[in-house]
């Protein structure tokens, strides 16, 4: 493929990906909305991005010359954080249903969103190729 | 396609509320069952719930993964006293002419009922957006 058709949705199937797993996050708080112990999570939406689009964060990392030395940042952006709850229950659930349908809903817009930039970029290069004649 | 991982999430929430919901209405269903002896009578059922992790390659401890479906871990019954009647004429009496009723609690198993349908409506909702999307992501483009 071209180099054009690489880079052609930039960001937008990176952030297709992202919200796609955060749903799955949620669709698992959801489902375990009754399930005693259960810790909500969350996904870092801008820190994944970051680590997706590979753009670093800080520009002045440690450096680790040695095999196994730590990293200042050693916490991996793909690791899911825990919700903080705004009432915590007596058998440790941190779900919040409400909370949670409605992060579901907000997601999934957001994946529609990403979605039909997606679309509108493949309808102009359409046209593009088209040159404005019958598709 | 990881959006087909979430059909698995919320379907196993739905077959567990879907158990929750058929405990209570066996619980309901022998509410009034009586019974010769307070061992032999019938106790209130609980479900207990248990996160399940959904990995491929097997679950391992301590994964931050994505992807967790919920599973019934056991049943487990109400320690509630059952209640004593005094009928005679009951077939089911005992020496004494006591009948044990269950302790089943009609409130609890109502509350019970409520919650374990909203968490059912949930997870299809779920289902139903996921199903969407997907369909308008196969769609792209056209």
């Amino acid at each position: 493929m071209s180099n054009l058709l690489d880079n052609v949705f930039g960001l937008s199937s990176q952030a297709l990906d992202v919200w796609q797993r955060r749903s799955e996050v949620i669709a698992s708080n959801i489902a375990n909305a009754d399930t005693p112990d259960y810790k909500a999570r969350d996904v870092d939406f801008r820190q994944v991005l970051q680590q997706a689009s590979g753009e670093a964060s800080p520009s002045l990392a440690l450096s680790t010359p040695t095999p196994g030395q730590l990293t200042t940042t050693s916490e991996s952006a793909d690791a899911l954080k825990y919700r903080v709850p705004l009432q915590p229950s007596m058998d440790g659930n941190t779900v919040d249903a409400q909370a949670e349908q409605s992060a579901f809903a907000s997601n999934m817009v957001h994946y529609q969103a990403s979605l039909s930039f997606i679309n509108s970029t493949i309808q102009q290069l359409r046209l593009a190729i088209n040159g404005g004649g019958q598709s | 396609m990881s959006l087909m991982k979430i059909f698995d999430t919320a379907g196993s929430g739905m077959s567990a509320e879907s158990l929750r919901l058929n405990t209570v209405a066996s619980n309901l269903a022998n509410a009034d069952s009586v019974s010769s002896s307070p061992n032999t009578a019938y106790k209130a059922k609980e479900l207990m719930f248990a996160p399940v992790l959904q990995q491929q390659g097997g679950v391992a401890a301590g994964d931050a993964s994505a992807n967790v479906g919920v599973r019934m871990a056991g049943v487990t019954e109400s320690q509630q006293p059952v209640e004593s009647h005094y009928e005679p004429g009951n077939p089911m009496a005992d020496a004494s002419g006591f009948v044990y009723g269950s302790n089943v609690n009609p409130i609890d198993e109502l509350v019970n009922m409520i919650s374990a349908s909203r968490s059912y409506q949930n997870n299809v909702e779920v289902m139903n957006t996921t199903k969407q999307l997907m369909i308008k992501t196969i769609n792209l483009g056209s």
